[in-house]
């Protein structure tokens, strides 16, 4: 990315976050609330999950049997599928099926914004209306949804008013929300009372039956599909699940992980062609019941209705493909929630329209775009996601984002890139080249190289510092980190320390507690911000594991291989993985625990290494390593002394996890063994700081991760809290904390470290 | 049929803002007529002892009706006590119309098609869908949108809905 491209990008996300974050952050924050709520409430939700994830993995493994399947049934009911190949392919179909219509209504579905059908139908002269409210007012204002669920989530009802009362002119201007649904219910009744055609989408298509299951609120779904005697319903072959039997779990889960309800206002499973009359409106006064030909007045039984036509068209655009690629396969397992974007920090601050691509936003939009339009349209907003992996619990079928977010960054890496990749590339690479010791191609730009190789850096900076410190703090050297790397002169750049924490360990002699004296012995793992830059945290780690009796040792061990990672940088990451597991592997066979401070690489240990690593090996290291706070709970709860702690005598404590560590259910120990050491603690009620490793760096996103701290500030700066002591359990959490607030902050581990000053 | 399941179904109901009525077949009548808004259209009702003949309801109406009623009422074939929710079939009668058009729907269900949960409603789905019952509504509640800046009932769906448990 060229300056010149990254000052564009800086300016369009300050553009967004002044016109569309604030109505964006309303909503999608509460409705992520919501779901916590509804979650929370909801007993059976993980098992759920489960379910569902199996069926969606069976049924994506079963697909061409299911397109089979649901063809023979489909066609004996009496309607038609088609298979299309691709968007035009679709749109083909679609527009011979309207023939000679008019009008045509269409229920909300992003896989027909995904094709375009509407500007397809318009140009062949049948005059679309959208019925879904919000999607009707995207239409008014000729924009495009910024959200799967709720496309219009980022206007306001001002907005929506203005747009309205210019649009229509009513005869009393439109203000409230009762107002604008009123005058949108007429108005779009009209228009389906007309219509010659219903498209509908479809949430899920049950091959056995040839069913479609449309989960709206509004009914606008269920009017489009039975009143116009014609239905063409659009549905990405990914929606097929085998039968009603396997139904519940998404009806239960799609209401709860969207929007928190319990369950959706109107679930309509639909057997096309149904024997609901079709209503003719322009012929007002024969009865329903003389309205095609159905069975009679009662009883069920689908027999159809003769009158009733019925289109399913299955796309494909990609699917098939994304079906054979182990690593974007797991994206055809979403079933269009939202709850990604809901729980992402930047989304909630930005909105969709940052995220976009062609068509989908938010967190699995990067798997949709780099399988239905391609790896460019996918690398516009890929840098979006900083990996927290919030989204990861979020997803009611469990589908790894991130991991699908870091595959597609590796290969548009790998790829070409965009143009304005290229264009500095080659040019500045002197700035990193050869202190870069990675397995990438030559493409890659000088600030993924540089982020990437940070560790190496790490070491460079402290060999050198403070030279390295000064050196780096200078306005030149600012500007020319900015102009050539992107790394906003705004943000303060980490200060390396002379000795590191490895050398401090050896040079204090080792462990103050002999192996041969203690129950357990720990390896504290030396990540490349506590070995070089915030060193403080880990000698502090090394008293408070001694004062509770472990043996400790701090051994030069191979980074994580998060940095590169983060950039995408797979095989860079793998090497790394590799030979941490070997330094670690030696420790691990002489039964000593790995103890990890920095929450990320806790994850890498926990989840992306099983990606690496043989599934032993990586399984060993799981479960042989612990977060340094859950570690000194565990030694606690078995009878280490807690008073060999430094005590809180009730200090005050403002309290931020870290969101890989809130993945991975780690936020309440910390909080547990603060309070048990007799500290007041207030926990951070924001679930991101905005900054995640490197994201807060870089030039274009310098402003949307100050944004998204912002809420924290607040939270922090209340009258409570303060004057209390902040305390936060990630690197890039503190960063972000110390550019926000006037106190500094520090790790838990040393608040309790028995060295700590009173 | 469990007291507590109708009990349930009950605040469930009152949750979503929904009335409940309970009535026997010798009550019906008079029941129905007193939550009706005319003008009213409905289909067969299809339970057994009570019908719409002798209440100011249009059965098989023509479209003008339907547009002009104030009320559809439609029976309900399964309900779900833990949500609130109403199955509803689709019919040659024009099940789905009649609940979706009038602003007022009026649901009539038999005390034993009242279901703890889904669970059990989705074992009685998958027999109608062998029987060749296959396309039914489950409807919770009134409809609604969030689209126009804060909570809206009523939508292209329902503004109010009202249901009728008919006790054996």
């Amino acid at each position: 990315m060229s300056a010149e491209t990254r000052r564009e990008r800086a300016a369009h996300i300050r553009q967004l976050l002044d016109t569309e974050g604030e109505n964006v952050h309303a909503d999608a924050t509460h409705i992520n609330e919501a779901r916590y709520d509804a979650a929370a409430e909801f007993e059976a939700y993980e098992e759920l999950r489960t379910e569902a994830r199996e069926i969606k993995a069976d049924a994506i493994e079963r697909l061409p049997e299911l397109i089979d399947q649901v063809t023979d049934a489909v066609e004996s009911n009496g309607g038609q599928v088609y298979l299309a190949d691709d968007a035009a392919d679709a749109n083909r179909y679609i527009e011979e099926v309207a023939g000679d219509a008019d009008s045509l209504v269409k229920s909300k579905s992003m896989t027909t914004e995904e094709i375009e059908v509407n500007d397809s139908l318009e140009a062949a002269g049948v005059d679309v209306h959208e019925t879904d409210l919000g999607e009707w007012v995207l239409q008014v204002a000729d924009e495009s949804p910024s959200h799967i669920v709720g496309p219009a989530m980022h206007k306001s009802r001002e907005g929506i008013a203005e747009l309205f009362n210019e649009r229509f002119d009513p005869d009393d201007p439109l203000e409230t929300a009762e107002e604008l649904t009123a005058f949108a219910r007429d108005w779009l009744g009209e228009r389906i009372r007309d219509a010659d055609v219903g498209m509908t989408g479809a949430n899920f298509v049950l091959a056995e039956s040839g069913s479609i299951v449309l989960v709206t609120n509004e009914g606008n779904a269920r009017k489009c599909a039975v009143a116009p005697d014609t239905h063409v319903a659009v549905a990405g072959v990914e929606k097929l699940v085998p039968s009603i039997r396997e139904l519940q779990p998404f009806v239960e889960l799609i209401a709860r992980a969207a929007t928190g309800q319990s369950i959706a206002q109107y679930v309509t499973t639909l057997s096309p062609p149904v024997e609901t009359p079709a209503l003719d409106f322009d012929d007002p006064d024969t009865p329903l019941s003389e309205a095609g030909i159905g069975g009679g007045g009662d009883g069920g039984g689908s027999d159809g209705n003769d009158d009733r036509e019925f289109h399913l068209v299955l796309l494909d655009n990609g699917r098939s493909a994304m079906r054979e690629d182990d690593q974007l396969r797991e994206t055809l397992y979403c079933i269009r929630c939202g709850a990604c974007a809901n729980s992402c920090a930047n989304f909630q601050h930005v909105g969709g329209h940052a995220f976009g691509g062609e068509t989908y936003t938010g967190g699995i939009a990067t798997g949709w775009e780099a399988g239905v339009h391609g790896q460019d349209s996918a690398a516009e907003f890929n840098d979006l996601c900083t990996g927290c992996s919030r989204c990861v619990n979020a997803c009611p079928v469990k589908i790894d984002i991130p991991w699908i977010n870091t595959v597609v960054r590796d290969r548009i890496n790998r790829g070409v890139g965009d143009a304005s990749d290229a264009s500095d590339a080659p040019e500045f690479d002197f700035l990193v080249e050869g202190l870069t010791p990675d397995e990438e191609p030559g493409g890659l730009t000088p600030r993924k190289r540089f982020f990437g190789n940070f560790p190496t850096f790490a070491k460079l900076g402290s060999a050198t510092a403070p030279v390295s410190n000064w050196l780096a703090g200078t306005g030149p050297s600012r500007a020319l980190l900015e102009r050539f790397l992107g790394i906003d002169r705004r943000r303060d750049l980490p200060q390396f320390e002379r000795e590191t924490l490895v050398e401090w360990f050896e040079s204090r002699g080792g462990s103050r507690v002999a192996a041969a004296d203690a129950d357990r012995e720990a390896v504290l793992y030396p990540d490349v911000y506590t070995n070089h830059v915030h060193t403080e945290r880990g000698k502090a780690a090394v008293r408070v594991l001694e004062a509770l009796g472990v043996a400790v040792r701090v051994p030069d061990v191979a980074s994580s291989g998060r940095a590169p990672l983060s950039q995408g940088m797979f095989a860079t990451a793998e090497r790394h993985a590799h030979d941490a597991d070997a330094d670690l592997a030696e420790h691990i066979d002489a039964g000593r625990d790995v103890v990890v401070i920095e929450p990320s690489d806790l994850a890498m240990f926990a989840g992306e290494y099983e990606k690496f690593l043989p599934e032993k090996s990586a399984e060993r290291l799981a479960e042989s390593s612990y977060e340094a706070i859950e570690y000194v709970y565990g030694l606690l709860e078995n009878g280490a002394e807690r008073a060999a702690l430094r005590r809180g005598d009730g200090e005050r404590v403002a309290y931020h996890s870290h969101c890989q560590q809130r993945t991975l259910g780690l936020e309440a120990h910390t909080v547990a063994v603060l309070e048990g050491c007799d500290y007041d603690v207030l926990t951070s009620e924001t679930e991101c700081c905005g900054m995640a490793g490197s994201f807060g760096y870089k030039q274009e996103y310098y402003e949307l991760s100050m944004d998204v701290g912002s809420d924290l500030e607040a939270q922090f700066t209340t009258d409570d809290a303060r004057d209390r002591t902040v305390v936060a359990s990630g690197t890039s959490c503190c960063e972000q904390l110390d550019a926000l607030l006037e106190r500094t902050s520090r790790h838990p581990v040393q608040l309790l470290d028995p060295a700590r000053e009173r | 049929m469990a007291t507590e399941t109708v009990a349930t179904f009950e605040s469930s109901l009152d949750e979503l803002g929904v009335g409940l009525t309970r009535t026997d077949p010798e009550g019906f009548d008079d029941a129905l007529a007193a939550i009706l808004d005319e003008p009213a259209v409905g289909v067969p009702l299809r339970i057994d002892g009570v019908s719409l003949d002798d209440v100011p309801v249009t059965v098989d109406p023509t479209l003008a009706e339907l547009r002009a009623a104030r009320t559809g009422v439609t029976p309900v074939g399964t309900a779900v006590a833990t949500y609130g929710t109403l199955a509803i079939e689709s019919s040659p009668a024009g099940d789905e119309p009649v609940s979706l058009f009038p602003e007022r729907h009026v649901a009539v269900v038999r005390e034993e098609d009242i279901v703890w949960g889904l669970d059990e409603a989705f074992a009685r789905l998958d027999e109608a869908f062998d029987a060749g019952r296959d396309s039914v509504v489950f409807a919770t509640g009134v409809s609604a949108t969030a689209d126009m800046g804060s909570m809206v009932e009523g939508v292209h769906g329902p503004t109010a809905v009202h249901v009728v448990v008919v006790e054996s």
